[in-house]
């Protein structure tokens, strides 16, 4: 951009933007990684897997359900990024926002509804625990959110232990039927699509007559919907112009009347949330908790908000881009079964797949300040 | 009554034992450009910070538009209509020109719930504005990471003007510049003035300050040298008047020394 004197000629005239062609606003876009990836990784499983049954509507059912329980996660862990901190906590949230739903339900018999309820209420509070932690001490949120990791991770153990003697509550399967909004987090969507499709025999049946895949998992819907939300938040609302200064800049967005503090305490309660409409889908669709449920799942949500283009010095991301990192974890998660790779392979192309993305996502930064 | 924006009386600042501030006095005009001058040290930063409000003054009044006020903090000040623009500018680079226009006081639309940032809007109002000071972006969702150090500084002015500033307090503002983004900035600086604020340009630069400066006010170790019209003051006068000036003379004299003793 160059300085000067205002130019008389039309602006739809002006010669220097023609020069940004469409290819080059791509190039600018943070979900391009992410999105070129996704097309690669089909295109190596069309052609590795593609008459294996990977792509049936069973098979595309199990890989889009595998990367819509990490997209739940990952959006709200990219938000965060966004804004500048880290959540590692989020896996042993989803450990203990289970048993919070199983011990109230099975134990002290409360209505299952009510014990989501008191699920959801716990994540609150983790969440505001962790930003105000981070907000107030200044401290970096890497560390904050590492405690929190095991201090979450040890109570559930503990917890469980105590009041059940065991590692793992069964038996919420039966109290799902009835419950008023159990529904949301474990129905299968679209049913008699799905049951007319098998009718007609497009899609594969099992011997009794119903088809092998029966509807959209409510996990899907959830993932898109949180796509699709977040991205609005991002870039249609005044929210989501803080969440970026918050990350790009602390101290300038608080200068100009941003309340950083509140930002980023909301985006810590938005991924102990996440972590819980993780946990309930999972949850309902096993019929137990345990303890050790979402091990490790911090940093796969990390890995995937960061091949989906967030950088992790915060100011810059997408939430599409999230979502299109966890469908290729899925994808990939799930595709290596479908091929002659042993599984052993998946964490090499996992890390080698975060190193390409960080190298390649640092190049798209300086592409974006410093070009000229 | 007097017709002075804001005045700023025999103000004081101690941070305990150490005086940084001693009986400062200004007054800014309405069209005014009132250059604070000083050498590292002499207590620029605290003054800036005491009349944007960070710091509250120990001692003196400030009026606004006549009327005695204490900034609580730098909102207080704000609300007044006085703003300032920092060194750092409080920009985000990787966000988008008109991103940071508006940030934390985004345009919105809609009702409700559902109310929206107007991003078009924001769009049109931020290309507006830079185009008015001579800046023209290309595209206003560009990063502000793309553009000079200059046009950053404009930006940042001509955020502060669109949101209400009467009394624009500038710090260094050319400080990281090159002499033709320099020009462009005190160009700008200039033709706000002119435009009816009040403006307080601090810098060590006597280059930068005396072309545009109406009144010169120079600090030293935390007193006011006094304040002078350009009329009573010539480049030189300013320029020994700084702390700089003397120190400058016995360098060179050292200098000398030096090269004399060295040659032998």
């Amino acid at each position: 951009m160059s300085v000067k004197s205002k130019s008389i000629q039309n602006k739809s005239k002006d010669e220097r933007l023609r020069k940004v062609s469409n290819l080059k606003v791509l190039l600018n876009r943070p979900e391009l990684g992410a999105l070129g990836g996704s097309v690669l990784v089909f295109i190596f499983f069309g052609i590795v897997a593609g008459d294996t049954g990977m792509f049936s509507a069973y098979g595309t059912i199990n890989f889009l359900e595998v990367s819509a329980n990490l997209g739940i996660i990952a959006i709200a862990a990219a938000l965060l990024m966004i804004g500048g901190e880290f959540d590692l906590s989020v896996g042993s949230m989803i450990g203990f926002a289970g048993i919070c739903i199983a011990i109230p339900a099975i134990y002290w018999g409360w209505p299952l509804w009510s014990s989501i309820l008191f699920a959801f209420s716990m994540a609150v509070l983790v969440g505001y625990a962790n930003g105000i932690l981070v907000v107030r001490t200044g401290l970096p949120s890497f560390i904050v959110t590492l405690a929190m990791l095991f201090i979450l991770r040890g109570a559930t153990l503990a917890l469980t232990r105590l009041i059940t003697g065991r590692t793992q509550v069964p038996g919420l399967r039966v109290l799902i039927e009835n419950d008023p909004i159990a529904w949301i987090f474990s129905a299968d969507a679209f049913k008699g699509v799905f049951t007319w499709l098998g009718s007609l025999g497009l899609i594969a049946l099992r011997q009794d007559g119903t088809p092998l895949a029966t509807g959209i998992p409510a996990s899907v819907l959830w993932w898109v919907g949180m796509t699709i939300f977040a991205t609005w938040l991002l870039m249609k609302t005044r929210y989501g112009n803080w969440i970026f200064a918050s990350g790009g800049d602390k101290l300038g967005a608080r200068n100009v009347g941003v309340p950083v503090g509140r930002v980023k305490i909301s985006l810590f309660i938005g991924t102990a949330v996440a972590a819980t409409i993780y946990a309930c889908v999972q949850v309902l669709d096993a019929g137990s908790a345990d303890t050790m449920r979402g091990f490790l799942k911090e940093l796969e949500a990390i890995v995937a908000a960061v091949v989906g283009g967030c950088l992790l010095t915060g100011g810059y991301g997408s939430a599409i881009g999230a979502a299109f990192g966890a469908l290729i974890f899925g994808t990939v998660s799930m595709g290596i079964y479908y091929t002659d790779v042993d599984t052993d392979w998946f964490k090499v192309f996992l890390g080698a797949m975060m190193l390409i993305a960080v190298i390649f996502n640092n190049f798209i930064r300086r592409r974006v300040t410093e070009n000229k | 009554m007097s017709n002075n924006l804001v005045e700023f009386n025999n103000i004081s600042k101690f941070f305990g034992s150490v005086i940084a501030l001693k009986d400062v006095t200004m007054h800014i005009k309405k069209g005014q450009i009132m250059c604070l001058l000083g050498d590292n040290g002499a207590g620029k930063s605290t003054l800036i910070k005491t009349l944007s409000g960070v710091h509250k003054p120990d001692e003196g009044e400030i009026i606004v538009d006549g009327k005695q006020t204490v900034f609580d903090s730098p909102r207080d000040a704000l609300d007044l209509g006085i703003a300032t623009v920092y060194q750092d500018l409080a920009l985000v680079s990787l966000m988008s020109v008109t991103r940071n226009f508006f940030m934390g006081r985004e345009p919105m639309k809609g009702f409700g719930p559902f109310k929206t940032f107007d991003v078009q809007k924001a769009n049109n109002i931020a290309s507006e504005r830079m185009g008015q000071i001579g800046i023209d972006v290309r595209d206003p969702s560009q990063a502000v990471g793309t553009m000079s150090g200059g046009e950053r500084q404009c930006l940042a002015i001509s955020r502060a003007i669109y949101f209400g500033a009467k009394v624009l307090i500038l710090d260094e503002p050319t400080s990281a510049l090159g002499v033709h983004q320099a020009s462009v900035v005190l160009k700008y600086i200039v033709k706000a003035a002119s435009s009816g604020l009040g403006v307080i340009l601090i810098t060590h630069n006597v280059h930068h300050a005396y072309p545009v400066g109406n009144s010169f006010t120079i600090l030293n170790r935390g007193k006011s040298m006094g304040t002078f019209d350009k009329k009573d003051l010539s480049r030189e006068k300013l320029l020994g008047m700084m702390a700089g000036g003397e120190e400058l003379d016995k360098l060179e004299v050292e200098l000398k020394e030096i090269d004399r003793t060295s040659k032998n």
